[in-house]
């Protein structure tokens, strides 16, 4: 047993350094702002009880701490939130290709956005704070929560039975979207690079805004490791072993939704996350939830940071939306899955 | 070494009556062959026993209302093997046979080391000590039935129901998985409810016999009394002879020009 606490600290201390290193890393990188080496100096220097000449001036310093970090630490909340949401999901419709949209999160908040930037953008742009975020969120909510009663409708609430719920609410919402958007084509362009993602606008304001909810949904998510693996016996064989499924489920699910439906709110919908970095988790750790929630975020906050690398300075300013390079990073990747490895639950 | 008894259980989908007031009563240390023709109700009968699908009447363990407790503390009273169990290919053996101690693990605890030293033991006991660390997915089947039957073991239960256990096993494996149960039985006094297909098998291993059709139980008895041609002609449509040996086993032979469903 000792041997198997030695080889589990030694798998999180990797990760907590990959993690470290790529945002360090990541706040290195950058136009304008001081040379890079001078950065983890700077950094240093914040830290309490340690005190480094670094070299890096006042304004060198704002272009490090006000720009590129909120954007590399909202960043990693959100990778953070949907790798893990996406684990999460996966343990609980005991699906490995399931992500944190299913249950209508990416819907109802793409529905929100776009009602507020279409039929209400006039009356809202000259409001202090932005109601888009607020509004997706509550889309996502209001969608997920949806999918859930339409599920209980069916009677007893299967995890197949919420899964299909999701089919039908989701092609509901989209269809809604999509005819809003018909009617206001003028917008088009706007509504998609928000639905496509986007990193480059974050604040201390968006962190502050998002952190609280990635921090709780974590910690709850984290708690449930021992039932979700002992959902991966099946519903019944849970049950029969005295676990509380349908409560598990609802709590799960509950933790998971919020979370990501608050990081979406202030990123968009990035892709491919919540699917890719699990799996790259259970190949690497194999696939007790024990391990694969928090490696997942780990290094899901680690792979969305990556991403955004690319965005911020091959097309700088005009801005790659994450959503694209997740997306394309991740397509491949996924297939490359598929093909080598059999699909564990 | 639990008293079991049944009282009116019944279990519907929807308008349709699976499980007819089935009452019944297996005594401490018993084994009890459920048997049936497919669609009588053995199944749903031990589904709607330990609350996996919903059943009216109920079900006492030494006088204790199954239906009335909470399913951790249910699970602690009855272990249950299903007729496919689902195997996570990726997990462990020892991972595995640990879920066996869920009920006696509370919602946000983990297992103890208590616990840890149970799953080595019954590994232990089933020969499985070896395989500790292998995943299940490179395991025969088998192995994979004694795995769970260890997990079954390692819940601590009182009362093992077993549903068709040995289905998709050849006859070697049918036998040292019901060799298995036999002998953990007599050592831990469990208490046995076991649907099985196999006729023979049923009386080679049980005290007793339920014949469910229908949903309705129609015989109970020794082997040698339920495993009657003409009762199985009348409920099975089967055309067999029965045989009984020396030692008391009732062997049942199918015979050619059977087959007829029953009205």
């Amino acid at each position: 047993m000792s041997d198997a606490r030695v080889v589990a600290l030694r798998r999180y201390g990797l990760a907590g350094l990959i993690f470290l290193v790529v945002i360090v890393a990541a706040v290195m990188i950058g136009p304008s702002g001081p040379p890079a080496w001078r950065v983890p100096l700077a950094l240093l220097d914040r830290l309490p009880l340690v005190d480094i000449s670094a070299g890096v001036s006042d304004s060198q310093w704002a272009v490090v701490w006000e720009i590129r970090m909120p954007r590399v630490i909202l960043g990693a909340l959100v990778g953070s939130m949907l790798a893990v949401a996406g684990a999460s999901y996966q343990g609980v419709f005991r699906n490995p290709l399931v992500d944190p949209y299913l249950l209508g999160a990416a819907a109802g908040a793409g529905l929100g956005a776009t009602i507020v930037l279409t039929v209400a953008r006039s009356q809202t742009s000259t409001w202090p704070i932005d109601p888009v975020p607020t509004v997706a969120f509550i889309g996502a909510i209001v969608t997920v929560f949806a999918t859930y009663a339409v599920g209980a409708a069916f009677g007893r609430t299967s995890s197949v039975t919420l899964v299909l719920a999701g089919i039908a609410v989701v092609s509901m919402v989209t269809a809604v979207q999509t005819f809003i958007l018909q009617r206001h084509s003028d917008v088009v362009r706007e509504v998609y690079s928000w639905i496509l993602g986007r990193l480059h606008t974050a604040t201390w304001g968006d962190v502050r805004l998002v952190a609280p909810y990635v921090v709780v949904s974590v910690i709850v998510l984290m708690l449930h490791r021992r039932h979700l693996d002992l959902l991966r016996v099946g519903e019944d064989e849970a049950q029969a072993l005295g676990g509380s499924v349908a409560h598990v489920r609802l709590v799960v699910v509950t933790a998971a939704t919020l979370g990501t439906a608050a990081v979406v709110s202030v990123s968009g919908l990035i892709g491919f996350v919540g699917v890719v970095v699990p799996h790259v988790v259970r190949m690497v750790t194999g696939s007790s939830y024990r391990s694969v929630i928090p490696l997942s975020v780990l290094y899901g906050g680690a792979f969305l940071v990556l991403a955004d690398i690319p965005g911020r300075i091959l097309t700088d300013p005009a801005e790659t939306p994450i959503g694209v390079v997740t997306a394309l990073l991740g397509g491949p990747f996924f297939i490359y899955v598929l093909r080598t490895r059999q699909i564990a639950t | 070494m639990s008293v079991v008894e049944f009282r009116a259980l019944t279990v519907r989908y929807g308008r349709a009556v699976a499980v007819a007031e089935f009452s019944f009563e297996v005594a401490t240390g018993e084994w009890v062959g459920l048997i049936g023709p497919n669609g009588a109700g053995k199944s749903s009968l031990l589904r709607g026993a330990i609350g996996l699908v919903p059943a009216e009447g109920d079900v006492l363990v030494d006088g204790r209302s199954l239906t009335a407790m909470p399913r951790r503390q249910r699970s602690a009273l009855v272990a249950y093997v299903p007729q496919i169990p689902t195997i996570p290919e990726d997990m462990t053996t020892h991972e595995y046979v640990l879920l066996g101690r869920t009920p006696y693990v509370s919602y946000f605890g983990s297992p103890t080391h208590a616990d840890r030293e149970i799953v080595l033991d019954v590994l232990d006991q089933l020969d499985l000590g070896g395989f500790a660390d292998r995943r299940l997915g490179e395991m025969s089947g088998g192995e994979r039935q004694r795995v769970v039957i260890a997990r079954a073991l390692a819940q601590d239960t009182p009362v093992l129901v077993l549903d068709e256990p040995t289905s998709a096993l050849d006859i070697g494996h049918q036998q040292q998985a019901m060799e298995l149960v036999a002998r953990l039985r007599a050592e831990r006094r469990l208490t046995v409810i076991a649907a099985m297909h196999d006729l023979t098998l049923a009386s080679v291993y049980s005290d007793r016999l339920a014949l469910l059709h229908d949903g309705e139980l129609v015989a109970e008895g020794t082997p040698a009394e339920v495993l009657d041609p003409d009762t199985l002609a009348k409920y099975y449509g089967a055309n067999v002879k029965v045989q009984i040996e020396a030692d008391g086993t009732v062997v049942v032979i199918p015979r050619r020009g059977g087959g007829e469903r029953p009205s």
